[in-house]
């Protein structure tokens, strides 16, 4: 992936004084999209916020609603559980199947690529609809367990349900950041473990699961991210007396137009997705490895 | 330590039963509801079933005759090219000033160019739908496309940018040796070489509008609606199998177009 | 000085080992015995893709042996995990573990072992003293240079006093310098530490001067097995004569009666003649004299014409291009001092003592593929 190429050096162009100017006037062609964003993105997102502090009246009641309304709070600790559930799920069944891509030929690896881009390709909603009819009753899921004898398993409307498909959702965006950790480890340091004393599983634990931890997190925090503003396929495959953050702040707004409190709502999922890319950029860059992979195969 | 996974020199590379087996169950876990879907679209029967007892296009015929999924249908396809086209001109443009300007910022500008991309999505839904209320942008063409735009355009900016980080600027000076002015440079140097980086630009928007549902859900009305909405609504109103073919083109179609930039590709470095 | 090789109850005996990697039709290593006495530097040597490190897996038991046995002091550890087989090994990449630091690296056999925690602080400074790294002990191997990392990988390797010593092409990524450096470093661990040392590489100037002995390998098979100056001066195939050093090589058909190789234009005096067929003989550089005056050469030599087509200024000495009556190119070598009897142009006359030839069979006649050799300056033994 990386050729090693003679690049001029940064600041090096064939016409100095040229390029200086050109270098500046490059600058202006942000300019477009920066205004886009600003007006279509910052600026609503700004808004609502405001509007949590101000609708319908100035101060801080629409937090001590969420606090008092005998709900919110509940949905909350649920929506940050199901993220917490559905990301350490993804790590789980990720990690395995992103160190076999280390370990195969380039052939496997190209369709393994291929298998974990699928979830990345195909329609959401042709997806959520696919898990809808595995996940109902009499689905394909219902049937398949009715073969082993167990009967009316019905993961439709329940947690379980809305775990399994998220995780399936969610498994490029950590099996990508995983792979391209576990690239950069070199396999020799294994063979090097167990020619120094240690058995192949304590070589794993102590050398190759420390040297992963980067991509770990960068995963997880990933997938907890996205999960916690998922919108469709709770909405779609998990039950209204379970919702989640999302849907409440849906609801919020189609049914009550309650800018403020879906606001609070809001700034909130805001206030935690901040917080742990905050607390994850410490350790690593979580979205370089996925940025480095929109691209490319 | 070097960044490419290193050939398996002296060593047995098979991967053990175990793994194999979680890796097959994992694939499994990966493609099950893509290949479910098109066997149910084929369905000859009045409600779902799977597999099919009997076969037929009927809901093909269904879809392709329906108004109201032929009107979603071209909806989106309009939204989505509108989307691609500025999402690409913009982002063209962000990623050649974030690699060729120097400025204070640079990297703060990065972060917003990515920032709708890892936004919780439900509220990049309802603040756009609010100020959208105040604009009066609901259930217009304008409002889905700069809304789709806004969520496109990292996809551009990462795409374009990688191929920009690619490109050997040395070429640039090659070029000028050879003779070549900076214009001459840019069209028969720069423009092809980019080309594939921007042509998937255009193409990852153009997939990230035509399957997006959250915003859209918001701002439709009965007059515009995008597929992926009639989707939804015919699941949870419905249930109706005609989406079962809507889903089998969906993922037909975007897989169609997905592929475009990778054969691209594939045929210029073989010839 | 060089041990002899031992009776099999000591030291590591590769008895018949084959490897074929599963997908691939011809064997990596194929059929290969070897013995090893304790104490012994052994070097593999060979172009790559021709089974040394394949060998050297098999050995730390990375992979495999697809038949055969490997010995270790009479022991049988064909089967046994690499974790169990004790034996120090070091890796052209170093395979320092980047999240420890160099005395953790140090103590991470010992703690394998479970030593005492005050043994393997001693232990650890022993060993950081012998590669002279004491001050580092708390650096991360990222903040070392290539050479400094490599040492620490020898100090990691032998702290546990391994049953031997195997090193894969340990100075392959390192700079010239660093290389000469760490290759007195190595002979200075060998003698201080008395330790059986196994060391790959296809570096003819390395193998030559660390080795006591050393095993040609060959697309999978061992060419010939002995002490530097028993291959450099008596080369058993062509592909050990051109692997090691530069040599002259005269093609032609033995007659063993007369005792000669004749050639195209020439015949060349092969006393101790092996047998009849199609054969080489080979000179190697300092051994063949360049006589403007014929009479000077004593009667036993062997004389051919030769015109000079070059001559080359190393430092040390000339290289002498030469091309023979048949067309046979080679090459002489004069120490700088003495003035040189000829220029390009000059037919000379070649002159050469038969005991300092080798005679070897040509393979079948066939062309024979001369590996690329590394450095392009000769090599004296």
């Amino acid at each position: 992936m990386t050729t090693a190429t003679i690049k001029a050096p940064p600041g090096v162009s064939p016409a100095r004084g040229a390029g200086r100017a050109r270098r500046r006037a490059a600058g202006w062609l942000i300019l477009p999209a920066a205004a886009l964003l600003l007006v279509f993105f910052v600026y609503p997102i700004a808004t609502i916020v405001w509007q949590s502090f101000t609708d319908p009246a100035p101060g801080l009641g629409n937090y001590v609603a969420l606090l008092h309304d005998g709900i919110s709070v509940t949905v909350i600790v649920r929506t940050l559980v199901t993220a917490l559930i559905v990301a350490g799920s993804t790590l789980i069944v990720a990690y395995p199947y992103a160190y076999a891509m280390t370990k195969v030929g380039p052939r496997a690896r190209g369709v393994m690529t291929v298998l974990v881009l699928l979830p990345f390709w195909t329609s959401l909603m042709a997806r959520n609809f696919a898990w809808y009819m595995l996940e109902r009753r009499d689905g394909l899921i219902d049937r398949m367990l009715g073969l082993i004898g167990l009967d009316g398993v019905v993961l439709l409307g329940t947690v379980a349900g809305v775990t399994v498909a998220m995780v399936q959702v969610m498994l490029p965006f950590m099996v990508l950041p995983l792979y391209s950790a576990m690239k950069q480890i070199d396999p020799r340091l294994l063979d090097a473990a167990t020619s120094l004393g240690a058995p192949r599983r304590r070589a794993f634990a102590k050398v190759y699961l420390p040297l992963s931890v980067p991509g770990m997190l960068s995963g997880f925090s990933l997938v907890f991210i996205m999960t916690l503003g998922f919108y469709i396929t709770p909405a779609l495959l998990g039950s209204p007396q379970q919702s989640l953050v999302p849907q409440v702040i849906g609801q919020k707004v189609s049914a009550l137009l309650d800018f403020g409190g879906a606001g609070a709502l809001g700034a909130v999922l805001l206030m935690i997705t901040l917080l742990v890319l905050f607390v994850v950029s410490r350790f690593t860059r979580p979205f370089t490895a996925l940025s480095g992979t929109v691209g490319n195969e | 330590m070097s960044d490419a996974v290193k050939p398996a020199v002296g060593r047995d590379h098979a991967l053990g039963w175990g793994l194999k087996s979680v890796v097959a169950l994992v694939g499994l876990l990966l493609a099950a509801p893509t290949v479910v879907v098109v066997p149910m679209s084929f369905s000859g029967a009045d409600t779902f079933e799977f597999p099919p007892k009997n076969w037929s296009v009927r809901w093909y015929e269904a879809f392709f005759n329906s108004e109201r999924w032929m009107f979603s249908l071209l909806t989106s396809v309009q939204i989505a090219f509108l989307v691609a086209l500025t999402a690409t001109v913009l982002g063209v443009g962000v990623a050649f000033g974030l690699d060729r300007a120097r400025f204070k910022g640079r990297n703060a500008i990065r972060s917003l160019m990515m920032a709708p991309m890892i936004m919780p999505g439900i509220v990049v839904a309802v603040a756009i739908y609010g100020v959208f209320l105040r604009w009066q942008l609901n259930g217009t063409a304008t409002g889905f496309v700069a809304a789709h735009t806004v969520l496109a355009l990292p996809f551009v900016v990462t795409v374009v940018s990688t191929s920009l980080a690619g490109y050997d600027r040395t070429m640039d000076v090659a070029a000028a040796t050879l003779g070549a002015t900076a214009l001459t440079t840019f069209f028969r140097v720069t423009v092809p070489l980019l080309a594939p980086g921007v042509l998937s630009g255009f193409v990852f928007a153009f997939v990230t509008s035509l399957d997006e549902v959250v915003i859209a859900l918001f701002l439709q009305t009965p007059d515009i609606q995008t597929l992926p909405v009639q989707m939804y609504n015919s699941i949870t109103l419905e249930i109706d199998p005609t989406i079962a073919a809507a889903s089998s083109l969906m993922v037909a179609a975007t897989t169609i177009v997905l592929l475009v930039p990778l054969l691209v590709r594939r045929k210029r470095s073989t010839s | 000085m060089s041990p002899s090789p031992s009776d099999g109850s000591h030291g590591i005996r590769i008895s018949r080992v084959s490897k074929v990697y599963p997908g691939t039709a011809r064997p990596a290593v194929d059929d290969v015995s070897l013995d090893i006495a304790p104490g012994e530097f052994m070097t593999l040597l060979g172009p790559s893709g021709s089974g040394k490190t394949t060998m050297l897996s098999m050995l730390a038991g990375f992979v495999g042996v697809s038949a055969g046995s490997i010995e270790i002091d009479g022991r049988d550890v064909s089967r046994l995990k690499p974790h169990r087989r004790n034996l120090g090994v070091v890796f052209q990449q170093y395979a320092l573990f980047p999240h420890m630091s160099v005395a953790k690296n140090v103590a991470f056999p010992l703690q394998q072992r479970r030593m005492p925690k005050a043994d393997i602080e001693t232990k650890v400074a022993e060993a950081l003293k012998l590669v002279h790294l004491e001050p580092y002990a708390d650096r991360l191997p990222t903040q070392l240079s290539g050479g400094q990392q490599q040492r620490v990988a020898l100090a990691r390797a032998v702290v546990y006093q391994p049953r031997a010593l195997l090193m894969d092409e340990p100075l392959g990524a390192l700079d010239r310098r660093l290389r000469d450096q760490l290759q007195r470093e190595i002979a200075r661990m060998h003698r201080e530490l008395g330790m059986t040392f196994i060391f790959v590489t296809h570096d003819q100037h390395e193998a030559l001067t660390l080795s006591d002995r050393i095993a040609v390998f060959n697309e999978g098979r061992i060419e010939q097995v002995g002490t530097p100056a028993d291959l450099y001066e008596r080369p058993e195939t062509l592909f050990v004569a051109q692997f090691l050093g530069e040599s002259t090589c005269f093609r032609g058909t033995v007659d063993r009666q007369a005792g000669v190789l004749r050639c195209e234009r020439f015949s060349v005096r092969v006393p101790e003649a092996p047998e009849t067929g199609s054969g080489v003989v080979i000179v190697r550089p300092e051994r063949l004299e360049l006589c403007a005056d014929e009479t000077e050469v004593p009667e036993s030599h062997n004389r051919v014409a030769a015109t000079v087509t070059d001559v080359v200024y190393v430092g040390t000495h000339h290289q002498v291009g030469l091309r023979f009556a048949d067309g046979t190119t080679g090459m002489a070598m004069r120490l700088v001092g003495p003035p040189l009897p000829a220029a390009p142009g000059d037919d000379v006359t070649v002159a050469w003592d038969p005991a300092h030839q080798a005679v070897v069979a040509d393979p079948a006649g066939a062309a024979v593929s001369v590996p690329e050799v590394r450095s392009a300056t000769p090599v004296l033994p």
